[in-house]
């Protein structure tokens, strides 16, 4: 064999050496990316199937006509209600939750952390199972009689308990956006701002929370997606009482258990309409930065 | 004055021991050495953002080491200058004095004086995202210094620059010298410009920080 023959170059041997230039290389290339097209295309396909499958159940008459029905209206209005109050708790407590996490190491931080994930992962019916036994307890049974005697009202299958299941739940996923939101802001700002004449609270307050406003606006909307959609914990500790506990999710189990398939429709359009609103909202806000890492 | 005397801390498995050096008032000090040895340790250390285990910083002849950062009187330029990217050149430059709850019109006018002595007036109406790297670094060393303060403490402000920015710069920090008698601290890699700005040098090695002659370093 020849030198030549062993050093060969140019564009032939190049091609003829790189492990894609062959054409059972490029077979297997286009191969692996057509395998790939399909198994997501069936996944997207599916979605799209199903919000087009909702679409073409119901008309517009039958849409404006379930709608408009008293039980309806008032369980969107409660839906509204509770889940923009249990929204505002849950960035409310995210974000000094989020920052101590983010910003600071101590003792049994990593328990702290996967106590935080407990509601993500634990079943929902659980959650709703855990409050209701949680307030016939001594203690919970006495923080109820304090709730009554100062706003009038008690907890349990009350309004007030389709807010608090809502926020249980929706307050992780808030946190998990509010830290990875302060471990995305640099901490060198802060430390300028503490050099600066800022104490601890004003660095936080004047720097770091304006630099998370874009996080604060993803978790806000994130947690109210996650409550609109929250069922099974609130048929537990709620119950499912039209006119007084009734959320939408609740209204399409209702609706579905009478035989209303129409009016369950309606509803469910109302709910993806209401998803996907928060979705862009998501998307233009919390960009790739914290929601990645989120959901 | 800064004077440092043996200064021991801890940030996780890196650990300083016995770290002592002075720098007289007005003086321009840099501190070289090698990457990784300490320098911005010692640095932040000063300026109160490490927590020390034993010794003594004297700033001024106040002793700091048990004072939070904000007490410390020091400004503080970092390598990527940090500036706050919610706020304009302007709310950048006049922070410190916003802070300390100054009246508009002094922090007005502070400001004005800081942006014609670093040359940034046109810019004080921009948000931070459309700066160049040069004039970030600019509106980092007015917004350090707006609040007057005895120390300056820059760490390699200048190494992430281009030659022409970083010599517009080093006539820049020269002039800032002159004109405000700050005392100075300043980490650097460069010998060159170590010595076109400074009156002294100190070298941090393996057995703690020793004065060494500008002109006798290679």
């Amino acid at each position: 064999m020849s030198q030549s023959d062993v050093t060969s170059s140019g564009p032939d041997a190049a091609k003829a050496n790189s492990p894609g230039g062959s054409i059972s290389g490029w077979l297997g290339n286009s191969g692996f990316l057509v395998a790939l097209i399909l198994v997501g295309s069936f996944y997207v396909v599916m979605l799209l199937a199903m919000l087009a499958a909702d679409l073409t159940w119901t008309t517009p008459g039958d849409f404006i006509k379930a709608l408009s029905s008293d039980e309806i209206q008032y369980s969107i209005r409660l839906s509204l209600m509770s889940c923009t109050v249990a929204s505002i708790l849950s960035v409310w407590v995210a974000v000094p939750i989020g920052y101590l996490m983010s910003r600071f190491n101590f003792f049994g931080k990593g328990l702290v952390d996967a106590v935080l994930d407990i509601p993500i992962v634990l079943p929902p019916l659980v959650v709703g199972l855990s409050l209701l036994v949680l307030f016939h307890t001594t203690a919970g049974v006495w923080v109820e009689d304090q709730f009554k005697a100062i706003f009038g009202t008690g907890i349990t299958y009350q309004v007030p308990s389709v807010v608090l299941a809502q926020f249980m739940v929706a307050c992780a996923f808030a946190v998990r956006t509010m830290r990875a939101t302060f471990d995305q802001i640099s901490v060198r700002q802060e430390d300028v701002a503490l050099t600066l004449g800022c104490s601890r609270f004003q660095a936080f307050w004047r720097v770091t929370l304006p630099e998370a406003r874009n996080g604060l606006i993803t978790a806000l909307t994130l947690a109210w997606a996650r409550s609109l959609g929250e069922f099974g914990p609130i048929l537990v500790f709620s119950g499912a009482t039209r006119m007084k506990t009734e959320v939408l999710p609740t209204t399409v189990y209702l609706e579905m258990t009478t035989g209303s398939l129409e009016a369950a429709v309606a509803v469910s359009i109302l709910m993806v309409f209401f998803a996907v609103a928060v979705l862009f909202t998501i998307r233009h806000f919390g960009s790739d930065r914290s929601l990645g890492r989120v959901i | 004055m800064i004077a440092v005397k043996n200064l021991s801390l801890a940030v996780g498995d890196f650990a300083l021991e016995d770290v002592s050096f002075e720098i007289p008032t007005r003086a321009y000090c840099a501190l070289m050495g090698k990457t990784g040895c300490g320098k911005t340790t010692v640095l932040e250390a000063i300026c109160g953002l490490r927590s020390v285990s034993s010794g003594s910083i004297r700033l001024m002849s106040r002793e700091v080491a048990g004072l939070p950062p904000a007490a410390r009187g020091i400004g503080f330029v970092p390598q990527d200058g940090a500036l706050f990217s919610t706020m304009t050149v302007e709310e950048n430059l006049g922070f410190s004095l916003a802070v300390r709850g100054r009246p508009k019109e002094v922090v007005s006018e502070r400001v004005g004086q800081l942006a014609d002595l670093l040359g940034i007036s046109g810019l004080l109406g921009r948000r931070i995202q459309g700066l160049s790297g040069g004039e970030r670094q600019r509106v980092a060393l007015g917004r350090a210094l707006a609040f007057e303060p005895g120390i300056l403490c820059l760490d390699e402000p200048l190494s992430a620059l281009d030659d022409d920015t970083k010599e517009g710069l080093i006539d820049l920090l020269g002039k800032v010298r002159e004109e405000t008698g700050v005392t100075t601290l300043h980490i650097t890699h460069s010998l060159r410009e170590a010595r076109s700005l400074c009156d002294m040098l100190l070298v941090m090695e393996d057995s703690g920080v020793r004065e060494r002659s500008l002109e006798g370093e290679a």
